[in-house]
């Protein structure tokens, strides 16, 4: 027996990929595979996966790649770490029945989210100025001011700080994916809770949290995703050549300035694209490990 | 409501879809400081001569610029007149064919070798930009400041540190307004400022490129051994300072002197409250040959794929005579023209700027030609060892024999 | 009794750490916002201050709206972003529908096509992006934005959407199909009423990056009528680098209208959030 043609998933499916497939991955591959050519005497020539040795291998390519790796790792940890627990926090206090105010707090908590990185990289730079004074002025006013350094121009400060800003602005964005996972817990859900006499914290950690762990996995990958992708906030305020030293050089600021050239550095798309598929493998990697290893194995509740 | 978004959409795209009138040029450049410039000067002094073509100024961020136009002029969307980066950035636009040779340009006889060597191939049979401006370095002074403490203004680096030395044990101002943070700074304003003092100007930096001297000799080194001192004259927290920062605490009075390029002149005279003087780098003792930093940093060229080709060369023909570059001159004081015809100029500062080419011998960025064109990137690695040896988180030896490391992997003539 | 001042407590504990974050999370617009009103030497004498009558000057917002026609970018802003975000939540939706619900040969494969997108800088292919513009006519044109944010837009909106449909009953399905409804009928009427909350947290996060991106307009549609705000903040950001007051005030216009679109999609996204946890 042949079952009959689903031509509505066709047509579910047709215009997003359709579109998807011509703006987005014909020029991304056409560009990745950019990283198998580079120039040679006779012009551009087919290398085959020399780039990549190049790239791991030669010690002038290699020691700015792991470095810039390394603190793209660190990066993602302190976002982990800092962001996603904030904002889980920050949504399981909202999600409070009777809270007065929660649209308010909501609403304020999300706004740095929605600022532009110039605006983030500008700001921030002029409160942390040691010269115009405000950090500065602000420890002195709780006695803290010996606390204080020049962090952005420190090499052993200024990545995490960086890192900080950005979990300070992107902290809504776990804040709001959770709070909408845990108001579509029914409240028949809770209730029954309440009659076992599970409430408060120990209703969180026993009937909340199992049931948004599929949201949370969620926002590990976009996090994981986004921090290997991060590019702007460094850019807007550390420079393409990210200083102090490189120390808060991260994978898309190395890509930026091999791909598209800096100052008097020039352009190489071939060992540009390179970069950008020893990123995309990582990042692929990672995806996969949450869509087979972790996404699979969560139970998810239908309501 | 939707409807009506889908009717501007459709609006807004018919007016913008047409291919622009015939004798229309964009001009495609960093400088979007000169954006008022551009629209109320010098198109309309170009218009009287010949109004039958459109000029466009079209600037992006200096930032930008070099990525945002070679995406264009690879997909063929670019302007048809493109300003031009000095070396090696518009010869490589030139060797993939993207800028025209404009070799045969009447007005190319207005303009030194000298002029025009930073946009000719390196054999200089080809010339693809017509030269516009340089850029001098120096340092500029609060001359308020300076009278107030009994400061003279100095000549040699003794005296140069004694004022530094004066200033900081007054307290009142800050002795140097210069940061880390933005890295450039200590590397243009640091490092190629003084620079050439030690290195002896051309001699040294085509020896440099003839690998006849090495970034370890002592003339090399010198230049980043007076930077680690510089160290004890910044403001607290340097190392978070910004470029906007440093212009800042100059020009609000609060610092004494600047490491400046001569760009900064229109700048700071319309924020600067007090009197300002300029100085060149200070030499080793007195009576020496000064040497300073006469940079070529911007030129024009023509896109060569313009479908307006005609219209193009005569606003490239126009750019290249002594009128446009009276006009420039003193339009945005602190761009010298490269012209040989001289230009009189009616800004002091500038005025005090321009009067070092007659007594100092001028020399451009030692790492512009040539010598960033390989991995590790020469210009890149000393922004960030110049930082790195003003923060003390490298000894000047260090990061000299880094940069000629780095140099040597790569460039033939320092292989040895 | 106890019980009751047990909850208090907890209140004012919930409030004293909502309040906490949001002075953090406000204190750098306060900054920008206060400071884009004041005269350059107040900003760096006492960059705190509140702009008195002694350092008030508007001076930062005549030098901006002199200088562009910002009610102009704004609506070009406000067109590309509005086109876009719908056609990304449609197809978005469209898609996200097909992957969660039916089970076909490859569904895991175009799942994994479809997230590709987000693991690529959309800026890598500029190149080609802007030959295929080129190629249709399309640049300086709000139509070639439009496209762009759509693509870059639909792999996250897919992403999110899909984990979200999956927790939609299968048994309300089942008895649409049973009442004879069509496959597009059961999507349109039941499934995306019930992930408003998602279409709305979707919403936001893809507004968002399209509102701020600089790169694309930068490229595909530098041209005074076509200019989106960022890309005409820009401008200022990069003419008056040491003009504080035209810099903050450049940016605190910024910051307005797209805090207003938020307001706008945030009480649409609380409706459906409340619409959604009724059912």
């Amino acid at each position: 027996m042949k079952r009959p043609v689903r031509w509505h998933i066709a047509v579910f499916l047709a215009p997003a990929v359709l579109i998807y497939t011509a703006i987005m991955i014909v020029p991304l591959f056409g560009t990745l595979n950019l990283s198998l050519f580079n120039t040679g005497p006779d012009g551009v020539e087919f290398v085959g996966l020399a780039n990549f040795a190049t790239l791991f291998g030669d010690p002038r390519w290699a020691d700015a790649f792991w470095n810039a790796l390394g603190n793209n790792v660190w990066f993602f940890i302190v976002h982990m770490l800092v962001q996603n627990p904030i904002g889980i926090a920050l949504a399981a206090i909202l999600s409070s029945p009777r809270l007065r105010m929660a649209a308010f707090y909501r609403t304020a908590i999300f706004i740095p989210t929605i600022l532009s990185f110039v605006i983030v990289g500008f700001v921030w730079k002029l409160i942390l100025s040691p010269i115009w004074g405000i950090a500065p002025g602000l420890l002195d006013l709780v006695g803290l001011k010996s606390l204080f350094a020049p962090w952005l121009g420190r090499e052993e400060y200024a990545l995490t700080t960086l890192a900080l800003i950005s979990v300070w602005q992107f902290v809504g964005i776990p804040m709001m994916l959770i709070y909408a996972a845990l108001l579509s817990i029914p409240d028949e859900v809770l209730e029954a809770a309440e009659m076992d006499g599970i409430t408060g914290m120990s209703a969180f950690w026993k009937i909340k949290l199992p049931l948004i762990l599929p949201s949370i996995g969620i926002i590990s990958i976009l996090t994981f995703v986004g921090n290997f992708n991060a590019f702007d906030l460094i850019y807007v305020a550390q420079g393409a050549l990210a200083g102090p030293d490189f120390s808060t050089d991260i994978l898309g600021t190395f890509l930026y300035r091999t791909f598209f050239g800096f100052q008097l550095q020039l352009g190489d798309p071939y060992m540009g694209s390179a970069i950008a598929g020893a990123m995309f493998g990582i990042i692929l990697l990672g995806v996969c490990v949450y869509l087979f290893g972790i996404q699979t194995r969560l139970r998810r509740y239908q309501f | 409501m939707r409807k009506t978004y889908l009717t501007a959409l459709l609006t807004s795209t018919l007016l913008a879809g047409p291919a622009l009138a015939q004798t229309t040029l964009t001009i495609e450049s960093w400088r979007n400081d000169d954006l008022t410039i551009w629209q109320d000067t010098i198109i309309p002094a170009f218009n009287a001569q010949h109004p039958d073509i459109n000029v466009v100024f079209a600037p992006s961020a200096p930032a930008e610029y070099n990525a945002a136009l070679n995406s264009k002029l690879a997909a063929g969307s670019a302007g048809d007149l493109i300003t031009c980066r000095p070396f090696d950035a518009s010869l490589e636009l030139f060797n993939q064919g993207h800028l025209a040779d404009l070799t045969g340009l009447a007005s190319m006889a207005n303009f030194s070798d000298v002029a025009k060597s930073a946009w000719q191939t390196d054999d200089g049979s080809a010339t693809f930009c017509v030269p516009m401006a340089s850029v001098i370095h120096g340092f500029i002074y609060n001359a308020d400041a300076f009278a107030e403490l009994g400061i003279a203004v100095p000549t040699t680096n003794d005296e140069f540190y004694a004022a530094l030395d004066k200033i900081k044990a007054d307290g009142t101002y800050i002795p140097m307004a210069m940061g880390t943070n933005d890295q450039w700074e200590a590397a243009t304003m640091g490092y190629n400022n003084i620079g050439p003092t030690y290195w002896k100007g051309e001699e040294g930096r085509k020896a440099l490129i003839a690998g006849e001297q090495k970034l370890t000799d002592p003339q090399w080194v010198a230049p980043f051994e007076q930077l680690a001192r510089w160290k004890d004259y910044l403001g607290d927290g340097f190392e978070a300072q910004t470029y906007p920062d440093s212009q800042n605490l100059f020009t609000l009075g609060r610092a004494a002197i600047y490491p400046a390029g001569s760009w900064e002149i229109s700048g700071f005279n319309a924020q600067a409250t007090f009197k300002m003087g300029a100085f060149p780098p200070p030499v080793q003792a007195a009576g020496d040959t000064c040497y300073i930093s006469d940079h070529t940093d911007i030129a024009i060229g023509m896109n060569a794929k313009s479908p307006n080709a005609e219209a193009a060369k005569v606003f490239l023909e126009w750019v290249g005579s002594p009128e446009f570059a009276t006009l420039y001159a003193n339009a945005l004081p602190g761009f010298f023209s490269l012209n040989s015809t001289p230009v009189e100029m009616q800004d002091p500062l500038a005025q005090e700027f321009v009067s070092w080419r007659a007594k100092c011998q001028p020399t451009i960025r030692s790492t512009y030609q040539i010598l960033s064109r390989g991995t590790p990137n020469l210009e890149n690695e000393t922004w960030n060892a110049s930082a790195n040896v003003i923060r003390g988180s490298e000894t000047p030896a260090d990061a000299a024999k880094r940069l000629q490391d780095g140099l040597a992997s790569w460039y033939e003539p320092q292989k040895q | 009794m106890a019980q009751a001042r047990i909850s208090w407590g907890r209140t004012i504990a919930a409030h004293a750490i909502l309040i906490t974050w949001t002075v953090i999370a406000l204190f750098p617009v306060f900054v920008t916002v206060v400071n884009s009103f004041k005269s350059r030497r107040a900003i760096f004498a006492d960059p705190l201050a509140l702009p008195w009558p002694e350092h008030f000057d508007l001076v930062g917002y005549t030098t901006v709206l002199k200088q562009g026609d910002f009610f102009g970018y704004f609506q070009n802003s406000m067109i590309v972003t509005v086109v876009s975000l719908f056609l990304v939540l449609l197809f978005g939706a469209m898609a996200a529908f097909a992957l969660s619900e039916y089970r076909f040969r490859g569904d895991m494969l175009m799942g994994l096509y479809l997230a590709l997108g987000i693991m690529i800088p959309i800026r890598l292919g500029t190149v080609a992006i802007l030959e295929i513009m080129v190629a249709g006519g399309l640049v300086n044109t709000l139509t070639a934005l439009i496209l762009v944010y759509t693509a870059q837009g639909l792999p996250l909106a897919v992403f999110i959407l899909s984990e979200f449909m999956k927790t939609v009953s299968d048994d309300l399905k089942n008895a649409g199909r049973i009442d004879g409804l069509s496959e597009y009928a059961i999507f349109f009427t039941l499934v995306l009423p019930l992930v408003r909350p998602a279409m709305a947290t979707v919403a936001v996060f893809t507004m968002i990056p399209i509102w701020n991106d600089l790169w694309f307009p930068l490229i595909l549609a530098p041209a005074e009528e076509v200019k989106t705000i960022t890309l005409g903040s820009q401008v200022f950001i990069g003419q008056f680098v040491t003009n504080w007051n035209a810099v903050l005030a450049a940016l605190s216009l910024a910051i307005l209208p797209v805090l207003v679109l938020y307001l706008i999609f945030s009480r649409q996204l609380i409706r459906g959030i409340t619409a959604g946890a009724v059912k």
